[in-house]
């Protein structure tokens, strides 16, 4: 009843506020998607939040659509469930460090192999929030956590090296203070057909204050930020006055303007290329040498799970002789007694 | 165009007990010496129940062998059992004992209910398969062995310190010594197909040796082959060439003193086929889904005995079945709950480890309250147990296997034919009463198969999914339905009845997350006095014999046809017993009290510890129970049981 009418930031907000601690990065995450849904054009009635477990995962009762809070790492199967079931659904996963690389890194890598079209928030805090400070698959090495008193002695996950290398077809990296960015991507992430993941960096006020502040601070952001667009070239800084060019197998920052470097010298971003060598490198790039990837880093078109299976079922149907139980049950070899 | 020329009609003679087998062989060596005088002249003997056993390495085609015996049974209109027997390795030692493959077969002109205690006809394609099976066979029995593989190398492959052939062991076996693999091979030659491809063909020659044995139609073995190969036309005129040479052989030579011949059942009139345990589950689920209007989702990860259910699913796309393999059992379980949750009929199928696996998504089901199927097809546990074998110890697991209060249905197909009516149960009550089931089958019932009367889904229940119409202004997620106190199912999608649903506990009618003391311990007893008033819509329990005497024997699930076959037989000898199988095991149906009150001795018979003993005692504690256990991860023999009856009407009696 409600389709013909416009579709605001009002008709996904919640009565109650949501409950996590005042300055988590969460609520900026989520005023980000209650704006940027409504402009995707999805029929609110459409959209199925699911999560797993973690602060994160909260994230269903705190927006005004279907929702549902699964198992500690699940979240994916449980997506894929709804999903194949209802392919006109459009499904969003929430997860966190923990819940999709650790105790549910099974499934996640799977979804992303598997491309069913679900979009995946993934906060990554570098921490355990909800269980109070214990490390995460994230969590730098040598960090002093309750469960690390004298340091981790692991190597952490980049969540951008694992998607590309479970298959995943869309990766994009956001920071949470800026919503602009949260909005233009989730837009991105929606349109995409496919598995799209999105890694928040999510900043924990309690345990884990600032960890991304080298890359988030106001003061820092503009260089040690470099936010991808398809198509445009890779620059960075206040002014835009750095780049990344291709300097033999890797890349390399210059300003340009200086040592001859022309504007046209500066790599051109193309998030559609199928090869993934260039994402890997813009995925790992890390602080002091090289800027953050931050945006669409990649977003290539691959056949969508459902809409293989879908397909069978139709050629299937179509070729099948068996149309119902009772065709089944009848078929083959029976004997009349 | 058989050479029937003389019939032998000896009905009973020859059913299971050792007096007619006695009498069997010496009109064997009566008939012998007739047919030396008329020449091929074989006479037929007619059976009321004849069992069969092949077997042999697991690449010699015992399995489809196997099944093209039973399928032309079938045909003919016999009652059929039948039970594959397999190595848990795909390819075991070749000859040895541990390689040995199985599948036995149980056809008869009276009921049977069981693939049989021991084999009327052994078919042993080496010296391992013989060793295996000389304790499963009866005193008497034609042994039809392939001679070209009883050689010293593979006596010693089968640990034989002598010739079994000529150790004198065989003494009393009607032993026929056919050159099986020689006789293929020269038939083979001609086709130009490789030696690998005659030794696949080999089976079609003891197919032959049997149609003649038990004075088949070649015709149906023919159409069976031309059916199988369809698509590899190459190999059809071979194996038919093969077919007729084992048949042609065993007319022939004499070493056959006589043939059977079992007759059409005396089944009610109707369609018939033969299914397995594990394709029944499957078409139940089918059904059901049909019936209740729901797409059907299996969320499965491959286990053994459970994978059937899963390929056969698969198989389903023409009616739409969504079969997601998922990565792994979690993902199995958690992927049926989110397509529970989008408005689907969502199972899940597996065995004990994977069933270990699913706990915690079961919890998830049970304080979401959606529809949930588990299928646990038990093997010999604990951990990787026995894959391949049956055993019932999975019951504590699925009766209490989870964390926090999470009672979930409980209940358990009890014949291959019956997955079917009990898939179709398990979906019925998860669907009407908004809770996970979980159906136990078994090693034994998924991969045994037996004659089923195919039903028409028109006469199947009605079952009625509790939905929600669109932007009802009443709806309330954790509303329930006064009567069953199920909640309503209203799907993602539907306009106005956004809500959300988790694993925290809920508030009462609105479903959202409370952590009130009262409310949990109000939704804790809503929870539970929702499966005990499961009890108002299942059936009463059935007593097979009176319902008052000596001796109520009490099983459940895949005993069945053994129980039923020994409390039979039991009957018709003048005992005072009766039997109660229970299908329906969380909640129990409600005359269970009553039944049990009216027998002096109650004994419970299952293949495990005493699980459902233990289970009865803390349900039921008025009554004392005895226990027969068997944990060999095969099931129970008639004799056994019998014998176990008689010991304790015995005592009963003095
Ligand atoms: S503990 Fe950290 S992540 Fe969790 S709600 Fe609080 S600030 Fe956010």
């Amino acid at each position: 009843m409600e389709n013909n009418c416009v579709v605001t930031v009002q008709d996904f907000k919640m009565d109650k506020a949501a409950r996590w601690c005042p300055g988590c990065g969460g609520h900026a995450v989520l005023a980000a998607i209650q704006r940027a849904l409504p402009e995707t054009g999805i029929d609110k009635e459409k959209v199925v939040f699911v999560s797993g477990i973690g602060c994160s995962s909260r994230f269903p009762y705190y927006i005004n659509t279907y929702g549902f809070h699964g198992l500690h790492g699940r979240g994916p199967a449980i997506a894929s469930g709804i999903k194949l079931a209802n392919p006109d659904l459009s499904v969003w996963l929430v997860t966190g460090d923990g819940d999709s690389m650790a105790i549910g890194g099974n499934h996640f890598i799977h979804l992303l192999r598997r491309n069913l079209d679900i979009k995946i928030l993934l906060f990554n805090n570098k921490i355990y929030g909800l269980t109070k400070g214990q490390y995460s698959p994230t969590t730098p090495k040598g960090s002093v956590t309750k469960s690390s008193p004298d340091g981790t002695i692991e190597d952490p996950f980049l969540p951008g090296e694992l998607a590309m290398g479970a298959q995943g077809n869309f990766f994009a990296r956001v920071v949470d203070n800026d919503l602009e960015m949260m909005k233009e991507v989730f837009m991105q992430a929606a349109r995409h057909k496919g598995t799209a993941l999105i890694e928040v960096l999510q900043n924990c006020v309690i345990f884990n204050d600032d960890i991304h502040a080298e890359i988030t601070s106001k003061e820092l952001r503009d260089e040690h930020q470099l936010y991808l667009k398809h198509g445009e070239p890779m620059r960075f800084g206040k002014n835009k006055e750095f780049g990344l060019i291709q300097d033999g197998t890797r890349f390399k920052v210059v300003k340009v303007g200086e040592n001859g470097v022309r504007p046209e010298d500066i790599l051109v971003h193309n998030a559609l290329d199928h090869d993934d060598t260039k994402d890997y490198m813009l995925v790992r790039m890390s602080l002091p040498n090289y800027p953050i990837a931050m945006g669409v880093i990649r977003s290539c078109e691959s056949g969508v799970y459902e809409d293989l299976m879908y397909k069978q079922f139709s050629i299937s149907k179509a070729k099948s002789r068996i149309k119902t139980v009772d065709d089944l049950l009848t078929s083959g070899n029976t004997f009349s007694i | 165009m058989l050479s029937i020329n003389v019939i032998y009609i000896i009905n009973d003679l020859f059913s299971s007990n050792s007096h007619g087998l006695f009498a069997y062989i010496s009109l064997t060596l009566l008939i012998k010496s007739a047919a030396e005088i008329m020449k091929k002249r074989v006479k037929v003997i007619e059976r009321d129940d004849v069992v069969v056993k092949f077997a042999g390495d697991s690449g010699d085609g015992i399995q489809l062998t196997g099944a093209q015996f039973s399928d032309t049974s079938a045909f003919i209109g016999n009652d059929l059992a039948t039970f594959p027997d397999y190595p848990a390795e795909i390819r075991a030692p070749q000859g040895t004992v541990a390689g040995v493959s199985g599948f036995q077969v149980h056809i008869g002109h009276k009921e049977v209910s069981t693939p049989g205690d021991l084999a009327d006809v052994l078919v042993a394609m080496n010296p391992a398969a013989l060793k295996a099976n000389m304790k499963w066979i009866k005193p008497g029995a034609t042994i039809i062995v392939d001679i070209d593989n009883f050689d010293s190398r593979h006596y010693k492959l089968a640990d034989y310190i002598e010739d079994p052939l000529e150790d004198g062991s065989l003494e009393g076996y009607n032993v026929v010594k056919a050159p099986i693999t020689d006789m293929t091979r020269d038939v083979i030659k001609k086709f130009g197909l490789s030696s690998k491809i005659a030794e696949k063909t080999k089976n079609q020659f003891v197919a032959g040796i049997l149609f003649w044995l038990f004075n088949r139609d070649l015709s149906i073995g023919e159409d069976f082959l031309r059916d199988r190969f369809k698509s590899k036309p190459e190999l059809i005129d071979a194996n038919l060439e093969v077919l007729h040479a084992g048949y042609n052989y065993a007319e022939t030579i004499e070493a056959i003193e006589a043939t059977y011949q079992v007759k059409p059942a005396e089944k009610g009139a109707g369609l018939y086929r033969n299914i397995s345990g594990n394709v029944a589950v499957a078409w139940g689920l089918l059904a059901a889904a049909e019936k209740a209007g729901r797409k059907l989702f299996l969320g499965s990860y491959p286990i053994t005995p459970a994978s059937e259910i899963l390929q056969e699913l698969a198989k389903m796309k023409n009616l739409g079945a969504v079969v997601f393999q998922a990565e792994d059992e979690i993902a199995g379980i958690c992927s049926a709950i989110g397509a529970s949750f989008a408005g689907c009929l969502g199972v899940s199928s597996t065995s004990g480890p994977g069933l270990s696996l699913k706990s915690e998504g079961l919890g998830l089901a049970v304080i979401t309250e959606l529809p949930l199927v588990v299928v646990d097809v038990q093997r010999g546990g604990p951990s990787t147990g026995l894959p391949t074998k049956t055993e019932q110890s999975d019951l504590f697991q699925a009766l209490y296997g989870r964390h926090g209060e999470s009672q979930v249905v409980v209940i358990a197909s009890s014949s291959p034919a019956n997955c079917f009516d009990f898939a179709f149960e398990a979906s019925r009550i998860a669907i009407e009463h908004m809770t996970p089931v979980i159906l136990l089958s078994d090693g034994y019932l998924a991969n045994g198969s037996e004659l089923w009367h195919i039903p028409q889904v028109k006469d199947l229940p009605d079952i009625k999914a509790p939905l929600v119409q669109d932007n009802d202004p009443e709806y309330q997620p954790y509303k329930r339905n006064p009567e069953t106190l199920a909640r309503s199912w209203a799907l993602p999608g539907q306009p106005g009845l956004r809500h959300h649903i988790g694993g925290l506990e809920k508030a009462d009618l609105t479903g959202e997350i409370s952590y009130d003391p009262y409310n949990h311990e109000k939704m804790t007893h809503m929870r539970n006095e929702k499966i005990a008033r499961v009890a108002k819509y299942i059936p009463l329990q059935e007593v097979i014999g009176p319902d008052k005497g000596d001796l109520l024997v009490v099983g459940w699930g895949g005993t069945f046809g053994a129980l039923y076959t020994a409390v039979v037989e039991m009957q018709e000898e003048g005992k005072s017993i009766s039997l109660v199988q229970f299908n329906y095991i969380n909640p129990m149906p409600v005359n269970v009290q009553e039944i049990f009150g009216k027998f002096k001795k109650i004994i419970v018979c299952e293949l495990n510890l005493g699980q459902f003993a233990s289970y009865l005692r803390s349900q039921l504690p008025g009554f004392s129970y005895l226990q027969f256990n068997k944990v060999q991860g095969l099931p129970f023999l008639i004799s056994e049981l019998k014998q176990q009856f008689s010991e304790v009407l015995n005592n009963i009696e003095k």
